[in-house]
């Protein structure tokens, strides 16, 4: 518990000295819907907006979650391996890459209610849709971030080691957003978000297990 | 040969099932017609590439308890089997699609979106493999995703048909089908040795895969794999 306090406040101050992956990350996610906006600017309603939002938060999470590793040298590992448990270690990471995709979807809401349009009716189901998904994204990505980089080459493996695994995430996120959009009965996605959980659990205790065999060279 | 029994008897399954799957009697049904005789051949290679499927990701498991490379051996022989497997499976599927459906691909349909979420899940793990030159280090990592992929995979197989009402493939919504009632014994007669026997080969060739990596791992490191 301690060492995962202890990683978080590095990776903290890391993020505060540098600034720049922040700032990034933002100009990314505003670029994209500047670029949505302009390429769709007639016809973006309900399904084309859910999809086109999804689309965002995704590559914008890879983009934010591939840091998490690529920065990682082998100097550092090893230091990190004398001082840290495993556990610790993806606990720091999951948490912290979870934060940063809320961040990333957050920007997101915020870029595309103000270029675009907020069509949104069931807010309360919209965000905890938000909240459950990026938790399961931010798991698959930092999982995924791990393996990238030990391949050595980086972004192109990431965006393509994580895209068949988030399919059913995706999917389920779609789902949840269309009906938020419609403002359909609540009652037709209790099941979606009790799927969306079971995957978020799933999620956190695969990483939880596999990362001790990955980690370590 | 080893088990030679075994093997005959998988081939002469196989044999007997085309044999018998061509000219045996099957039910007539609407639309369906004399391609229902697909089902011998279509479903026994969905279930040999899911076999295999199965099978290595328990061996992926297995290797990640010990590091034996004997386990990731066979853990990727039987991935690149099974999407050996893939192969005929998507074309006897389409060569029957297209007479039934009208097309040989309906991308609308549920399970030919599983089989493509599928696809790429393994085409990936084939290039993880092939980005990783270090063979220790690729084992390891390759088994981490061969874990994780298959399990986000089954939660894809498991949900995605329920979000979706139905699928184009018989027996699902109303399509006429061999499913429960329409499967008569004549042709589980056939359908089940075939199944059988097309589990079998794939595990020979499975086996003579992982023999061929063997020699392969021996002629690099000097070390025999028990």
């Amino acid at each position: 518990m301690k060492g995962i306090i202890h990683l978080l406040k590095k990776e903290f101050k890391l993020e505060f000295r540098q600034k720049t992956s922040l700032a990034s990350m933002i100009l990314y996610v505003l670029g994209i819907v500047f670029i949505c906006f302009l390429s769709f600017r007639h016809t973006i309603r309900g399904e084309v907006w859910s999809g086109l939002f999804w689309l965002l938060i995704f590559f914008a999470g890879i983009n934010a979650a591939s840091k998490t590793f690529f920065t990682e040298n082998r100097e550092k590992s090893i230091y990190n391996y004398s001082l840290y448990h495993p556990s610790e270690f993806i606990f720091s990471k999951l948490i912290y890459n979870l934060l940063l995709v809320w961040m990333v979807s957050i920007s997101g809401v915020i870029a595309f209610s103000w270029m675009i349009s907020f069509p949104v009716q069931d807010t309360m189901l919209f965000f905890i849709t938000i909240l459950l998904g990026g938790m399961a994204l931010s798991g698959t990505l930092t999982l995924m971030g791990c393996i990238a980089s030990k391949t050595g080459n980086s972004f192109t493996v990431m965006s393509l080691l994580s895209m068949p695994v988030c399919i059913p995430i995706m999917l389920i996120c779609l789902r949840l957003t269309r009906y938020a959009l419609d403002g359909l009965e609540r009652s037709l996605s209790y099941n979606y978000l009790l799927a969306l959980l079971l995957i978020d659990v799933i999620i956190v205790s695969l990483s939880f297990f596999l990362f001790r065999y990955l980690w370590r060279e | 040969m080893k088990y030679p029994a075994i093997k005959i008897t998988g081939a002469l399954l196989i044999l007997y099932s085309i044999y018998a799957g061509l000219t045996g009697p099957v039910p007539r049904l609407d639309i369906l017609n004399e391609t229902i005789r697909n089902l011998y051949f279509h479903v026994p290679l969905w279930f040999a590439m899911l076999f295999q499927m199965g099978v290595s990701w328990v061996f992926a498991l297995k290797y990640l308890n010990g590091y034996n490379p004997k386990f990731d051996i066979i853990s990727s022989s039987a991935a690149i089997t099974g999407g050996m497997f893939a192969l005929p499976g998507i074309l006897t599927g389409s060569v029957w699609a297209n007479f039934t459906w009208g097309k040989p691909w309906v991308a609308e349909d549920p399970k030919l979106q599983g089989v493509m979420a599928s696809a790429l899940v393994y085409s990936v793990y084939y290039l993880l493999r092939a980005l990783i030159p270090e063979r220790q280090t690729k084992a390891r990592i390759a088994a981490v995703y061969n874990i994780f992929a298959f399990v986000m995979t089954f939660v894809f197989i498991l949900i995605y048909p329920r979000m979706n009402q139905s699928s184009l493939h018989p027996g699902n919504g109303g399509n006429p089908a061999f499913g429960k009632y329409d499967l008569d014994s004549n042709m589980r007669l056939v359908f089940y040795p075939a199944v059988l026997g097309w589990i079998i080969i794939s595990a020979w060739l499975c086996d003579l895969i992982s023999r061929h990596k063997k020699i392969n791992y021996y002629l690099e490191n000097n070390e025999t794999i028990a």
